[in-house]
């Protein structure tokens, strides 16, 4: 199993530098509560309607401060020309790529599991479900991070690289974006889960696709 | 040879869309009922169904460049994406004139037109993503690999801005004015639909050249400047 | 195994965009010499370097290092790279790099031989301390560290005797003769044509992308540095 070991290791690697410098959670954390801040400025409405578009505003919530997270990610290689001594190593572009993206995932999850709460004082909105929507976060968080972590290398020498990358995945993020939106709204409302099945799958699809994709042309991105 | 081949596409192209928007105005009657805004069908759906073409044709132009290296592949790529641009735009703005007419309102979160939007955005980060690189390989390489997440993407969006819209309906471009339109009136929109392929063609001839040429210009400058 | 070639070059050219940065390089370097890669900025030294070490691919022709393609894992296995950056991470302390950089090279007790290439290069009393907090020569030692640990049998060096302070240099010239008398293979890249042509059996010279001079280093080379940029190149 060298594969995992070699990817756990970057993995490690990526966190031991975060946990010691704190920069990227931080800052994160620091913009989400930010966020819900001001979106109690711009959304100053009545706690039926404020549940209704609770999914919405969290996932919003989720993806910019998670971006935070996915600039830092291969931009941190850079310094030192560590990247080039990874590659140069006999770990493959696809266990790099895993391994930041397992990283990335905990940090997320770890800032969402921060502002959910928050979030869920702020406005006043307990959700049922609360397990479900967890699955559901666990998901979403997925997408995003596959997604940001594979653009974060693309852009990883361009300059301008931290405009770009949020121009670049949101777009790209819709489908899973919208699945996580859809059944946290349902989940967080109490709605019956039935006809929303169909944005599990979208989910899932969405995530088994694009980490294949990822895994098949990562290497043709960080080397040629 | 080249310059003949542009020149007759463009001719053309050109004869068509006249001959045509003579039929589309003053022959194809006003359809039941949309009235007179009907008729930007003619230039709505053409144009939506060579710019979806495009890209996917795009993308493969992209694949061809990852599996031969070969950078004309990539000219051939981003002059292909860039004229599909500029068609799914004519497709925006005709669906929002439409809309105008129809409903009053410039932008309605029909599911098609936010489709488009959400193509138009991601080939917006294309073009920006080229404009960033200046190693003209590296460009090919990143530009091939964005179109083919963007060309899968393309399908999970479209699929899943589809579903939410029957889950939260909301104004919709009818583009089949109510059930499939009377004989007569059809042919208009594959003529236009030949005439913007031909255009297309022709823009893309001249673009890929350009993009040769812009190459071909590197090369020499990076000549002068290293000895 | 003396005079088998350890590395092989063949019809390798590289682009940017139409303009070629490498123009049809071939040579070879036997098993146990070291190549002396010389020659001015931007004449393709470390994009050659890169190439061989994979972490670029040629446009066009064949790179194989002990018999296998520079992409093969097996072949990185055995390849030691010194670039112009350290390669090592300021968030991490000496130890913590060297480790990572073992588990990466498949090494079957990392902890033991970051320990041994802490010592060797002098860094044992700052094995915990944060390479953020190091000096520059301290640095240079770690990423001399990071670069042999694994035992390559090839050494790829882009200019490594640029910017290292004494002690560094003392440790690389040590380990670069070791490296010789073990029958291990060395390419290094440099301006500092002293250093190099001491330790080199073997000279390139690259001249705007293409392949000047290939044979071995003689004795006017080492009296008379410029010598071989007077006669095949630019200086």
């Amino acid at each position: 199993m060298k594969f995992l070991r070699r990817t756990l290791a970057i993995a490690a690697k990526d966190l031991r530098s975060e946990i010691r410098g704190k920069e990227a959670v931080n800052a994160s954390v620091s913009f989400a509560l930010v966020i819900l801040l001001l979106f109690s400025f711009a959304f100053d409405l009545e706690p039926a309607v404020i549940r209704e578009i609770a999914g919405g505003l969290l996932w919003l919530i989720f993806a910019f401060a998670g971006t935070l997270i996915l600039n830092r990610s291969f931009a941190r290689e850079l310094v030192n020309d560590c990247l080039d001594a990874l590659l140069a190593s006999p770990l493959s572009g696809a266990q790099l790529f895993l391994g930041k993206c397992i990283a990335n995932y905990v940090l997320i999850v770890i800032v969402e599991c921060i502002s959910l709460p928050v979030f869920v004082i702020f406005y006043n909105v307990v959700p049922q479900r609360l397990a479900l929507l967890f699955v559901v976060m666990l998901l979403g968080t997925w997408g995003i991070t596959v997604i940001g972590t594979m653009f974060s290398a693309m852009t990883v020498n361009l300059r301008l690289r931290e405009l770009m990358l949020p121009t670049l995945i949101y777009p790209m993020l819709i489908p899973a974006l919208i699945g996580a939106i859809e059944l946290s709204r349902v989940l967080i409302t109490g709605a019956p889960l039935a006809e929303s099945l169909f944005w599990f799958r979208v989910l899932v699809a969405f995530n088994v696709v694009f980490t294949i994709l990822a895994l098949a042309l990562v290497e043709i991105v960080l080397v040629g | 040879m080249r310059l003949k081949i542009i020149v007759t596409l463009s001719v053309l192209a050109g004869a068509i869309l006249a001959w045509n928007l003579y039929r589309i105005f003053l022959q194809v009657p006003d359809e039941a009922s949309q009235g007179a805004i009907f008729r930007i069908i003619y230039f709505h759906v053409p144009a939506a169904i060579t710019s979806f073409t495009g890209f996917y044709i795009g993308m493969f132009a992209g694949v061809g460049y990852l599996l031969r290296r070969d950078l004309r592949f990539d000219s051939i790529a981003a002059s292909i994406n860039e004229v599909s641009l500029a068609f799914a735009t004519i497709t925006i703005c005709t669906g929002s004139i439409w809309g105008r007419i129809i409903w009053g309102i410039w932008w309605t979160w029909d599911a098609r037109l936010t489709s488009y939007f959400v193509c138009l955005l991601i080939y917006f980060g294309y073009f920006m993503l080229r404009r960033a690189i200046d190693d003209p390989t590296t460009r090919a390489r990143l530009s091939a690999v964005l179109s083919i997440f963007a060309c899968v993407d393309i399908v999970l969006v479209w699929k899943s801005i589809e579903w939410f819209r029957t889950q939260h309906p909301g104004p919709v471009l009818e583009i089949r004015g109510g059930g499939g339109m009377a004989p007569g009136m059809e042919s208009p929109l594959w003529w236009n639909f030949l005439a913007f392929l031909m255009l297309a063609a022709a823009l893309i001839l001249i673009r890929t050249r350009q993009e040769g040429m812009r190459r071909e210009i590197d090369a020499l400058r990076r000549y002068a400047n290293a000895f | 195994m003396p005079g088998a070639s350890a590395i092989s070059i063949e019809g390798v050219w590289k682009y940017y965009g139409d303009y070629p940065a490498l123009r049809d390089i071939s040579f070879n370097v036997d098993a146990g010499s070291c190549l002396a890669l010389l020659g001015r900025n931007g004449a393709g030294k470390t994009t050659l370097l890169r190439i061989l070490g994979g972490l670029s691919k040629a446009a066009r022709g064949r790179v194989s290092i002990l018999g296998k393609d520079t992409r093969a894992g097996g072949s990185r296995q055995r390849i030691g790279i010194l670039g112009h950056g350290i390669g090592v991470y300021e968030e991490l302390s000496a130890f913590e790099n060297l480790n990572l950089f073992g588990q990466l090279y498949g090494l079957d007790n990392p902890r033991r031989t970051a320990t041994e290439w802490l010592d060797r290069t002098g860094l044992e009393r700052v094995r915990d301390g944060l390479v953020r907090e190091f000096s520059r020569g301290m640095r240079q030692r770690l990423a001399i560290a990071r670069c042999f640990l694994h035992q390559p049998s090839v050494l790829l060096l882009d200019e490594p005797f640029t910017s290292l302070d004494d002690r560094a240099i003392q440790v690389l010239q040590d380990l670069l003769k070791t490296a010789l008398s073990e029958g291990r293979t060395i390419i290094l890249s440099t301006h500092q044509l002293r250093e190099a042509l001491e330790l080199a059996t073997d000279v390139a010279l690259i001249n705007r992308g293409k392949l000047a001079f290939r044979g071995a280093r003689t004795w006017e080379m080492l009296e008379d540095p410029g010598w071989l940029y007077r006669h095949y190149g630019e200086a």
